[in-house]
């Protein structure tokens, strides 16, 4: 332990060195200890491949978890946590990672003992094991899961410092799945049939209307994300894949689904998930996410520690219209905007990456991001959607965020006008 | 099988569809038979309901308020409780049914339900104190807010339909002024875990 003590010190002083000559002192380089001495890792045997049968992120990763708000809501069993956006690339979120909203806890459901109903407004109401599920034709997708709530306590102001906490009820995966329309096709959908219920086995017992069309058009019932099963969390052994829509429909536990000729006004698409307007009418069935980004980096979690010169800003857009065609970024808090990269798939409802590379003065900045999707959505900024909604639509919060960056590369979220 | 196309999965029996089909329309598909009072829904309420919701429905801690609020959907801080929010009476009978008391789904009885829904109408100022709830009257109970939602019309928003080349450059005339920040709140947790 000694040993290793002594080496931490050098790694400090190592990381001391770089910073010294990145600000181009005049000083004298020195080798790096990091590089001229033998290393513990260079020297002594690791773990084996038995080791690890199921291996975990480096103990070095531990802050990139999951967090919560614990004064959001009343309960941790009917809660939600926040994906580490700021700590991710890529477009595919880490399955341990993707946020969880539950109504009823986690539902712990032996794959043997699930069972998925069809019934209501159909020639024959059947039942399915998940065997039979398996034996399906399938499809592999990639989209985004978005939380309809997802900023939503940004509405009236900047509240939140990170954007795991801002923008985190977002994550993206590979589904593999059943079409939906395959499971219906088995039930035989009467002509009357315009409505689906899907419905939870969780102790909440979800339940949300979706109009046919979009049931037979791209839903899924999934049984893989990224590969593996279905996290429990995520709904294991299944979970409706509702593609571009709010994360509410897209029905964990899945156990069945009701055809009807009428919407049932759930209480999950009643007193929630409807968008009070401030002349005291709401929208309901707000179904669409409409387009959006957030620079990831850097971020209130993820603040410049480089100091100035050559940096690499970087975020997540995504629409529930179809693809993103485009990402802007200001430094300027909105009043001169460049073209941001585009890197990686661009898929349909799916999240995508975008880069900025540019050079930095040291200077403070208002870092915002403007998403514009395949359809011409243009992402507004919040007073935008204030002046349409007013404050209290809690849902559908898809405004540009800014980000103040402060001469010491900390980060802040604000508010400009 | 005859059924489908891959002719896969099996007939569901009357009794599975009856086991796992609770949920009721406005219109009133899917109710049970049965009734309850607002009296005997008293009964239930402060049982099964009363140690979080309260016991006059004022929700405690940071539990749902379920009464009250009436008249206050354009203010400030709106308060959306049944009385004051919801559109349907049906919604209630099926939500407490399939979800509540919560840590407790599925263990009242269908009269109980009609009891506590009873209750909870009597305590929105809905319903009288010797009111009965029934599967004959259940249908002829309005919300006060049923009229009030509309459908989704955001692509009516300019900020959502625009289409259309954004501004890039000298977009207003001013720097930009940070008007809010997120640090003055603190309330963020975890603020100091990371690195």
């Amino acid at each position: 332990m000694g040993r290793r003590k002594i080496i931490a010190g050098a790694m400090g002083a190592g990381l001391g060195t770089v910073a010294a000559g990145g600000a181009a002192l005049a000083s004298v380089p020195t080798p790096d200890p990091l590089i001229t001495e033998v290393q513990d890792w260079n020297r002594y045997l690791g773990d084996g491949v038995d080791a690890r049968p199921y291996g975990r992120p480096s103990s070095f990763e531990k802050n990139v978890v999951r967090r919560d708000v614990s004064w959001l809501t009343a309960d941790s069993k009917s809660s939600v946590n926040f994906t580490p956006l700021h700590e991710l690339d890529g477009i595919i979120t880490p399955n341990g990672l993707c946020f969880e909203r539950h109504h009823g806890g986690i539902a712990e459901i032996d794959p043997a003992d699930h069972r998925v109903m069809i019934n209501g407004l159909v020639d024959t109401p059947l039942v399915f094991t998940l065997q039979d599920v398996l034996r399906f034709p399938r499809e592999n997708r990639l989209y985004f899961l978005e939380c309809a709530a997802n900023t939503g306590m940004e509405w009236r102001g900047a509240q939140l410092n990170g954007c795991q906490y801002t923008h985190g009820m977002v994550h993206n995966v590979m589904y593999t799945g059943v079409p939906l329309k395959y499971l219906l096709a088995e039930a035989g959908v009467k002509s009357r049939g315009k409505w689906l219920l899907p419905e939870g086995a969780d102790p909440s017992h979800m339940t949300r209307s979706i109009p046919i069309e979009k049931g037979l058009d791209d839903c899924l019932v999934a049984f893989k994300m990224n590969g593996e099963a279905l996290r429990p969390e995520q709904g294991y052994p299944l979970r409706l894949v509702v593609p571009g829509w709010e994360g509410n429909m897209w029905v964990k536990w899945l156990r069945r689904i009701e055809v009807g000729d009428q919407p049932w006004h759930q209480r999950e698409e009643t007193s929630k998930y409807t968008d009070l307007l401030e002349d005291g009418r709401a929208r309901r069935f707000t179904w669409t996410m409409d387009v959006k980004s957030v620079v990831t980096n850097p971020s209130p979690q993820a603040p410049i520690r480089h100091g100035r010169g050559h940096m690499v800003a970087t975020g997540l857009a995504w629409s529930g219209h179809g693809r993103v065609k485009r990402v802007d970024v200001s430094l300027d808090g909105g009043r001169n905007w460049q073209h941001a990269r585009l890197d990686g798939p661009s898929l349909s409802k799916s999240v995508h990456r975008f880069y900025y590379e540019f050079n930095w003065d040291g200077k403070p900045m208002l870092i915002q991001s403007r998403a514009i999707d395949e359809q011409g959505h243009v992402q507004p900024t919040k007073q935008q959607l204030r002046a349409a909604r007013g404050v209290n639509s809690i849902y559908h919060n898809n405004s540009i965020q800014t980000w103040l960056v402060g001469n010491d590369g900390g980060v802040e979220n604000v508010e400009v006008s | 099988p005859a059924h489908g196309v891959l002719h896969l999965g099996r007939p569901a029996l009357p009794e599975e569809v009856v086991a796992w089909d609770i949920d009721i329309r406005p219109d009133g598909k899917g109710l049970p038979e049965g009734s309850g009072s607002v009296e005997y829904g008293t009964e239930v309420y402060e049982a099964g309901c009363a140690a979080c919701h309260g016991i006059f429905g004022e929700g405690l801690g940071r539990w749902p308020v379920l009464a009250g609020g009436h008249d206050t959907l354009t203010d400030e801080r709106p308060e959306k409780t049944i009385g004051s929010y919801w559109p349907y009476l049906s919604t209630v009978f099926d939500y407490i049914r399939r979800a509540m008391p919560f840590g407790n789904a599925r263990s009242l009885s269908d009269d109980d339900i009609y009891a506590v829904t009873a209750y909870l109408l009597y305590l929105n100022d809905q319903v009288d104190e010797d009111f009965v709830l029934t599967s004959e009257n259940f249908n002829s109970i309005r919300l006060p807010n049923e009229a009030n939602f509309i459908a989704d019309n955001r692509q009516s928003e300019e900020a959502v339909a625009s289409a259309g080349e954004p501004c890039m450059s000298n977009c207003f005339p001013e720097p930009a002024v940070v008007t809010e920040r997120a640090r003055i709140l603190d309330v963020t947790p975890d603020k100091d875990s990371d690195e």
